[in-house]
């Protein structure tokens, strides 16, 4: 019965939901069985959004997860939320360009990246979300990295090649960024 | 595309397109509904595929015109749906209660939200009675199945359209918001090409037949009480042959069994795992269908099961057919969030511990 629990979370547009839904269909690519959750209510504009992605090899019972194992928060809010819920060890992806403090608690394992910057370097800058997401990837094995490719390129495949290629580009920068840092 | 994924049949999708996409498949032409969180994506994806297709989707101006819609659509033997969430439900109420009297087959989804009143929009079973008992007035039953995947939304749904045709009677699909705003790979089976004549259906009337009648009035007593003992013979005939469940973790006999539908009875599962590795022997009963109620599956687990343990996203209703199934053999215990409130794996868990420590 092992399954990994990860929560993406931040505002409202910073794509949380997408790379969510990316993770989701690596996961198929990859023959496991998986749950999408987001978080759903009356939701305010520039509130606050994450959404629970859990990946296991057999049937999973709840999708909602208490004590999730790996956070990546877009913004500081999520931090805040999520450092508290982790289970001791969990990985966490903090997007250093919108989050000006270190994780407060020791027994996490923290990954500092600047989403933003990575993303702007690579042309898109509102594709931060990816560059944390490959940061994410580089430190997780939930996943092999080439599954999470193909779930971007089925994701942006009614899209033009040039957008393809710059997400995928923004995408293993994250990953570099996370080897290298 | 660069690459091609090993099961190309899995598709990832939300709860509520999936029910849609599978209604299709069973071979639903037609929509008629009105708007509602959280279900608003079944009318959505259907305005789009509908039309595609050769189908008719309408946006009713009320949930009372749109359950006369699928009245007349399911009488003229057309594979029809409607869907809504709880408050909208139940203004259908006359109108299910007029498919069960006209004997039209028609498939209902709820995707329940608290109540009562407004209430809210957050997950909730809230509606079992409505929907096991009081979905209509008069002498009335109709088949409920509670999908707790999202590939058995699938799968049920082409069952519903089956069992509403076998039966010439409303089927009811009963999901929530969490069921229907979360995502998981789903597999669909192929389009239906072939469906089931309907010699009954309003067609227009050629000269080599009798007029076809599609009505609910009967003003003769004696009249209608033939009509209600024929729909009883076809009820009788569901409780024998459509009970649906599964047993989870109980081929060990536990001495506790968890009672639970739905996405209650996911998070169960969970617990139960949980449990089990800390030794507690537990195991999970699951009713797919909620009427007709798998009784002899709980009568038969009671042989050895000590004691039940309830769970639901209100405050105890489906814990009384469970109490009348068992009729007094082993305790039967409650506990439940209401209000939209969906409790975690280990709420679940404390509970057993706390009711069996």
């Amino acid at each position: 019965m092992a399954q990994t629990s990860i929560v993406m979370a931040g505002f409202g547009g910073q794509g949380v939901m997408s790379i969510g839904k990316i993770l989701a269909k690596a996961a198929i690519h990859e023959g496991k069985e998986v749950t999408w959750l987001p978080s759903y209510g009356p939701e305010m504009r520039g509130g606050t959004a994450n959404c629970t992605v859990v990946i296991a090899d057999d049937p999973i019972g709840s999708p909602l997860v208490k004590f999730p194992d790996a956070a990546l928060v877009m913004n500081k809010q999520s931090l805040d939320k999520f450092e508290e819920e982790l289970r001791p060890s969990g990985l966490i992806a903090v997007n250093t360009a919108l989050i000006d403090r270190a994780v407060k608690r020791g027994d996490l394992c923290a990954l500092y990246v600047d989403a933003n910057a990575l993303a702007e370097r690579g042309g898109a800058a509102r594709s931060a979300n990816l560059a944390l997401l490959g940061a994410f990837m580089a430190r997780c094995d939930v996943l092999p990295i080439c599954a999470v490719e193909a779930a971007i390129e089925e994701t942006f495949a009614g899209k033009s090649t040039s957008v393809l290629e710059t997400s995928l580009a923004i995408f293993r920068a994250g990953v570099e960024a996370a080897a290298t840092g | 595309m660069s690459s091609q994924s090993p099961h190309p049949q899995r598709l990832l999708m939300k709860g509520t397109e999936a029910i849609a996409e599978a209604a299709i498949r069973a071979g639903c032409r037609s929509f008629f509904g009105y708007p509602i969180t959280p279900q608003n994506e079944i009318p959505e994806y259907m305005s789009k595929r509908l039309p595609q297709i050769g189908g008719a989707f309408v946006q009713a101006e009320s949930e009372v015109a749109a359950v006369n819609m699928i009245y007349g659509a399911g009488g003229a033997g057309v594979r029809v749906m409607t869907s809504s969430s709880s408050p909208g439900v139940a203004l259908m109420a006359e109108g299910f209660s007029y498919l069960v009297g006209a004997e039209v087959p028609v498939v209902i989804v709820n995707v329940m939200r608290g109540g009562p009143g407004l209430g809210g929009i957050g997950p909730s079973q809230s509606d079992y009675f409505m929907m096991t008992r009081g979905f209509g007035h008069g002498d009335q039953r109709a088949i409920v199945l509670a999908p707790s995947t999202l590939q058995e939304a699938v799968d049920l749904m082409g069952l519903a359209f089956d069992l509403a045709d076998k039966y010439r009677n409303p089927t009811l699909l009963v999901g929530d918001g969490l069921i229907g705003q979360m995502m998981e790979p789903v597999t669909f089976p192929e389009a239906r090409t072939e469906l089931p004549e309907k010699s009954w259906a309003t067609t227009g009337k050629p000269a080599s037949r009798e007029r076809n009648v599609i009505n609910s009035l009967d003003l003769s007593p004696e009249g209608l009480e033939r009509h209600v003992a024929k729909l009883f013979d076809k009820y009788a005939r569901m409780e024998r042959e459509e009970p649906r469940f599964e047993r989870f973790q109980l081929d060990d006999n536990p001495p506790v069994c968890l009672c639970a539908y739905g996405t209650m009875a996911r998070i169960a599962k969970s617990a139960v795992q949980q449990l089990r590795a800390e030794g507690i022997r537990v195991g999970l009963l699951r009713p797919i269908t909620l009427w007709p109620f798998p009784t002899s599956a709980f009568l038969e687990q009671a042989e050895t099961t000590e004691r039940f343990i309830c769970v639901e996203l209100s405050c105890g209703q489906m814990v009384e057919d469970v109490r009348r199934a068992l009729a007094g053999r082993r305790p039967v215990d409650f506990w439940g969030r209401t209000g939209g409130v969906v409790p975690s794996v280990e709420e679940i868990a404390d509970e057993v511990r706390r009711l069996c420590g």
